[in-house]
């Protein structure tokens, strides 16, 4: 297999952790926008929590936006900038915890923007808190005896929300093995075309490793991304407007 | 154009759209409701966007959005709902944003209530969210300065890309006076250099964040001190009436600045020398105002509607201690001529006319 760098990946260092999946999920923006032909077009705008990183390893021009507003801001942009193709790029934090009534209204509005939602189960910024999606036993600096659920509370599945929602696309994948990073790349190509078509409203959530609050090394974090995330956060395809498979 | 009658909210809303906003993200609360209103069948008409938000954290933060892509953008809102927006109007300052707000005061801390107050003043002026920062802070006094401030304020924002602000209060905001609106103007949204667009193969990168990130420390910290000297410079805004033999100047703004125009007149028959210093920009404070007046003043007595007195402080700096400064401050009501006079005359037993 060829493979060469996508040519909006700069060669900066990125501030990532090693085995961090932010990387990862920022190497398939760049590949599939590529190949779309749509580089110039893209808008990112970002966190101020490990994505925010992603700023300084892509050419792309981008937003910073607060805590949890990507997409708030990323639909505001959109609204300006029809032609351009704008993604937000929150983590699991951002988008389901402190930002969870734009990611839910954002949809209801059907703003047609790609929110790329790179899940790790913690608040890797703020050094492994809980988040909205740490599973049931999983210990964090905020859960140290392990998520109790009758004690901090149930865990958000984004895909059993947004599922009855009239949005454009809604998928999970992961990139635990290289065949689940080629379809998370599926996933998100087939977003920013229906972004190009005006499709509305797409939620990309990727599975992803922070192997330094998960306390793991990163062969074993993509193992826990296998066993032990997938159980409570199926992948697949759960809105798809269709016309979109090639 | 012919005068015509507005509401003061409407007319702010459209002369807001007449500056080429086409941009409106809030969230309905009593007394700014029928700027979002105007804005929900207006901004159609013109091809502009405009979004109901699910609360002011995201009207807020949809605005920013559109204001880094290079749009003219507008929100507003009123007591608890404009607290929400402090977070979002900092992020536009250390971004370098310009955009702006408005905030149509009501009373009271907690919900408060919906009449017109002015005990935003410290919340305005001081930065209102965390962080070092400055708002351009205009305070209309009339449904006309309410349009003619909307119209100005994109252009003082994109002028220091930085947020402006516009004090209104219930009482301009609903009361209906003749005003005559500006001709339409064209904004571009690909005007200036820094707008967030999709970036060409051979342009430089932009990324709007924390200016402070690429500068680095000790360069922000001149720069900011640097640019907020510039807007002192240049931005004070007054109206002077009466100042120049004045015994005890009235300093006061918006609605309450209305009742002592009419209180220097009734003075001024009485054979009381009482003179006004209507502030028009709240921040940058019209020092230069106080500066220009002689020495032999009795004293200044600040007229505002805040329970604790707030601008009163401001007069203090502004005077350097040099004469006696009093506040009449009412909560609900709004101030009274008659105890106006009362205290300006109270004043002069107390310090002395001119001498
Ligand atoms: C209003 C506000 N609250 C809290 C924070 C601190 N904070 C920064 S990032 C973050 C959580 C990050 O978690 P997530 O969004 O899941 O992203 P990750 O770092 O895991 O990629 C928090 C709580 C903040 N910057 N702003
Ligand atoms: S803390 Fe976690 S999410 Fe953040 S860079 Fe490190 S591995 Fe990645």
């Amino acid at each position: 297999m060829k493979y060469s760098i996508p040519k909006t990946i700069t060669n900066i260092e990125s501030g990532w952790c090693p085995g961090c999946g932010h990387g990862i999920v920022t190497r398939l923006l760049a590949e599939t926008t590529e190949e779309l032909g749509i580089s110039d077009k893209v808008i990112i705008v970002r966190d101020v929590a490990c994505g925010s990183m992603q700023s300084g390893v892509v050419t792309y021009n981008n937003i910073g936006a607060a805590h949890g507003r990507t997409i708030a801001v990323a639909a505001g942009a959109k609204r300006i900038r029809k032609e351009d193709i704008v993604i937000a790029n929150p983590g699991d934090g951002s988008a389901y915890s402190i930002g969870i009534e734009s990611t839910m209204h954002a949809a209801l509005r059907n703003e047609n923007i790609l929110a790329l939602v790179v899940n790790n189960s913690v608040f890797g910024m703020t050094g492994g808190q809980m988040s909205p999606t740490t599973l049931p036993g999983q210990k964090t600096t905020s859960s140290p005896y392990g998520r109790d659920t009758s004690y901090n509370g149930n865990l958000l599945d984004i895909m059993k929300v947004l599922n009855t929602f009239d949005i454009a696309y809604l998928a999970r994948g992961s990139v635990d093995s290289p065949s689940a990073v080629m379809k998370a790349k599926k996933y998100i190509k087939k977003a920013l075309m229906m972004q190009q078509d005006n499709k509305g409203f797409c939620l990309v959530e990727i599975l992803s490793p922070c192997p330094t609050n998960w306390g793991l090394s990163p062969e074993d974090s993509l193992k826990f991304i296998k066993e032990k995330q997938q159980e409570y956060f199926p992948l697949g395809e759960y809105v798809d407007k269709g016309g979109y498979d090639k | 154009m012919a005068k015509t009658l507005m509401k003061g909210n409407e007319a702010l809303a459209e002369s807001a759209l007449r500056a080429g906003c086409r941009f409106f993200s809030g969230y309905p609360i009593t007394p700014q409701t029928e700027i979002l209103e105007y804005m929900s069948w207006r901004m159609r008409e013109v091809g502009g966007e405009f979004v109901q938000t699910e609360s002011e954290v995201a009207g807020i933060n949809m605005l920013f959005g559109a204001s880094a892509a290079g749009a003219r953008a507008l929100t507003s809102s009123s007591g608890p709902g404009f607290s929400l927006k402090q977070e979002g109007i900092s992020y536009l300052c250390g971004t370098e944003l310009p955009a702006v707000i408005v905030d149509v005061m009501r009373i009271g801390s907690a919900l408060g209530n919906v009449f017109q107050g002015q005990g935003d003043y410290w919340q305005l002026t001081r930065g209102g969210g965390h962080g070092d920062y400055r708002t351009i802070v205009l305070a209309p006094a009339s449904v006309q300065e309410n349009a003619d401030m909307a119209y100005e304020a994109f252009d003082l924002a994109e002028k220091y890309t930085h947020p402006v602000l516009i004090a209104s209060d219930a009482a301009i905001g609903q009361m209906v006076e003749a005003v005559e609106l500006k001709d339409f103007h064209d904004h571009d949204i690909n005007k200036y250099d820094w707008v967030i667009k999709g970036r060409k193969e051979g342009e430089d990168k932009r990324i709007a964040e924390n200016v402070y990130y690429a500068m680095g420390a000790d360069e922000y910290k001149d720069f900011l001190l640097e640019k907020y000297k510039r807007i002192e410079d240049n931005e004070q805004k007054w109206e002077s009436v009466n100042t120049e033999d004045a015994e005890v100047v009235l300093v006061s703004y918006g609605i309450s600045s209305r009742v002592c125009k009419e209180a220097v007149k009734i003075a001024r028959k009485k054979g009381i020398k009482l003179g006004l210093i209507r502030l028009k920009t709240l921040w940058p404070f019209p020092k230069k105002a106080f500066d220009a007046l002689t020495s032999d003043i009795a004293g200044f007595l600040c007229v505002e509607m805040s329970i604790l007195g707030q601008m009163v402080d401001d007069v203090k700096l502004a005077t350097d201690n040099k004469f006696p400064v009093k506040c009449y401050s009412e909560f609900s009501n709004v101030p009274d001529p008659a105890i106006i006079i009362e205290r300006a005359e109270k004043m002069l037993l107390e310090n002395g006319g001119r001498k």
